[in-house]
């Protein structure tokens, strides 16, 4: 890690050294706030929304950074995923450990095979106009949106029980937590780890961080990018799935899900830098803990969780005001 | 070679290794290059030339397949290439060295040298032969390619395309925006690296590009107006002023 921080330049340090004072602030201010138990169970849920945020910003960061597509459909990604693995979860008859596997197995790869067909059956012959891929994403959204609401109903779905294996609660300073959040918080940590180790040291990740820099400098060397496309596109489509299907048994399935998590993700890729997947992890801390604390800062002082929406983009506003390239995004040269 | 339709050959009745034959290609709706013909022979440096705007590194870009050409042939070493993609004609052997000397500037130079392998063991077995042209590469093997200083990232630019069995290097402008005496050591490089590999160079600076090469083709206006051996060309003052702009 010295080594690491040694070769930064100076932006990049002093966006390390904005990110860590600020989370001190938002531990600092709800320990003041709130006292110390409501303080940790807020951090504790802020923690875990900011690796469901991961989940789906990771992807649409990765995708915008190597092929240039905003890609509005992340959202309904996490919807389709929600919704097949409630499906599944409910109706497969096994322990609901085994049911539960079954589900996050059945919503990643029906989610994945969805990916694939739309970046090689539509994406693809867009690549060189992207207003008509905004167009496209965000149309296909809509449509993967209704397709759910035919399919499943309007009525939302309740929350079901965790798997056996994760649930109850556990203690830590005194304070109960709830297993299937730290399941969350450590699917999310694992996932982050996972991705950063592909991206970092294996070859398809050295070429996916090569694409985001050039694509056409990568074809240039003899590597078929266009494969290199759909498996990132899958890859952030299955990364969005898993978010829905986990979100499962913590707050059921619910139509606006997919816009709930597009926006949150959006403001992260922004916060963190278009295309930096070191800025989309930090910024998920950031934006994850933000809402949370917001969220219970004003269901304290206004009794309505006023604070929890706009905070976030107050939070990008400023660090666009900051930094328009976002905290570990590239300058333009 | 008196017209841009036929460039001639130079290889002593050998095919070329490269033949591009009046290819036509569109930018958008603009028509950059129109009737572009150019014969690389095997084991030689070409150059093209030109004034600012010509078509050359569009020549280049369409041989790559970055911006196909709509019409005309591009044959290497014997074969028609012009309707492969990009990754499929680097693959037959064509390694290139854009204008822009792009490099993956949050990747290490290893990393930069590594993803141009395109079998395992590329860069362990052409090492002596990168390091031995370019050894401050070696030195900074672990340094992200954005630290490095335009004449670095121009020697990484050219060591990537070598990683590979490359029998064409095509290298865009590798002497714009350094120092002389930088100059002087990357067209050493190149003098040297030909003896390994074909080269097509587009260079702007005559100077330079008289001392470099063997054979030299002159683009106007987006086609091939004059071809042939650099000696010959060098001795014509009248046609390098006609040309070139130089005295």
């Amino acid at each position: 890690m010295p080594g690491y921080f040694a070769r930064l330049t100076p932006r990049y340090r002093r966006s390390w050294a904005l990110v860590a004072a600020y989370l001190a602030f938002l531990v600092l201010i709800s320990l003041i706030d709130f006292g110390g138990n409501t303080a940790g169970q807020t951090l504790f849920r802020g923690l875990m929304l900011s690796m469901l945020i991961f989940l789906v910003a990771s992807g649409l960061s990765l995708i915008f950074g190597l092929l240039d597509v905003l890609n509005f459909a992340q959202g309904a990604f996490v919807l389709v995923g929600a919704y097949i693995g409630y499906a599944t979860y409910q109706s497969v008859e096994l322990s609901s450990t085994y049911s539960f596997l079954a589900a996050v197995g059945a919503a990643v790869v029906s989610v994945g095979l969805l990916g694939a067909v739309i970046e090689t059956g539509l994406i693809r012959p867009l690549y060189a106009r992207p207003v008509f891929q905004i167009v496209l994403t965000f149309g296909l959204g809509a449509i993967l949106l209704d397709l759910v609401q035919r399919i499943y109903g309007p009525q939302p779905k309740q929350p079901l029980a965790p798997p056996e294996l994760f649930r109850g609660t556990f203690y830590l300073f005194g304070q109960s937590l709830s297993i299937y959040r730290l399941f969350i918080i450590g699917l999310g940590l694992v996932i982050m780890v996972a991705v950063g180790l592909l991206l970092n040291r294996t070859r398809l990740g050295i070429i996916i961080r090569a694409g985001v820099q050039d694509a056409e400098m990568v074809q240039a060397l003899g590597i078929n990018v266009r494969r290199v496309f759909t498996f990132v596109f899958v890859l952030g489509a299955v990364l969005a799935g898993l978010a829905g299907i986990v979100l499962v048994p913590y707050q059921g399935a619910t139509l606006d899900l997919g816009n709930q998590f597009l926006i949150l993700a959006i403001v992260v890729v922004v916060i963190g830098g278009m295309g930096s997947y070191e800025g989309t992890a930090v910024a998920s801390f950031i934006v994850g803990l933000t809402r949370a604390v917001a969220e219970q800062m004003s269901l304290k002082h206004f009794d309505a969780p006023v604070l929890a929406e706009t905070s976030i983009l107050i939070l990008m506003i400023v660090v666009l005001l900051v930094q328009p390239s976002g905290l570990f995004g590239r300058e333009e040269s | 070679m008196t017209g841009p339709a036929a460039a001639p050959n130079h290889g002593a009745g050998a095919p070329p290794l490269l033949d591009v034959e009046q290819i036509h290609t569109f930018i958008g709706e603009f028509h950059i290059l129109q009737g572009v013909s150019v014969q690389v022979p095997r084991g030689s440096i070409t150059v093209l030339l030109g004034r600012n705007g010509a078509g050359k590194t569009t020549t280049l870009r369409s041989i790559m397949g970055l911006n196909p050409p709509r019409a005309g042939q591009i044959r290497f070493a014997g074969q028609s290439i012009h309707r492969l993609r990009p990754h499929q004609i680097a693959q037959r052997g064509i390694g290139y060295v854009p204008e822009k000397r792009i490099i993956f500037r949050d990747l290490t130079v290893g990393q930069n040298l590594q993803i141009a392998e395109r079998q395992k063991g590329d860069l362990a077995r052409k090492a002596d032969l990168i390091f031995g042209l370019f050894p401050d590469l070696h030195r900074l093997y672990d340094l992200p390619g954005g630290h490095l200083s335009g004449g670095q990232q121009q020697m990484l630019a050219i060591a990537r395309a070598l990683v590979p069995d490359n029998a064409l290097l095509l290298i865009d402008e590798p002497s714009e925006g350094l120092a002389p005496v930088l100059i002087e050591q990357m067209m050493d490089a190149i003098r040297r690296l030909s003896a390994h590999t074909t080269v097509l160079l587009v260079e702007q600076n005559f100077q330079v590009a008289s001392r470099l090469a063997e054979h030299y083709v002159i683009i106007e206006e987006g086609a091939t107006v004059r071809a042939g051996r650099m000696a010959d060309l060098v001795s014509d003052k009248q046609l390098i002023k006609t040309y070139l702009g130089v005295a």
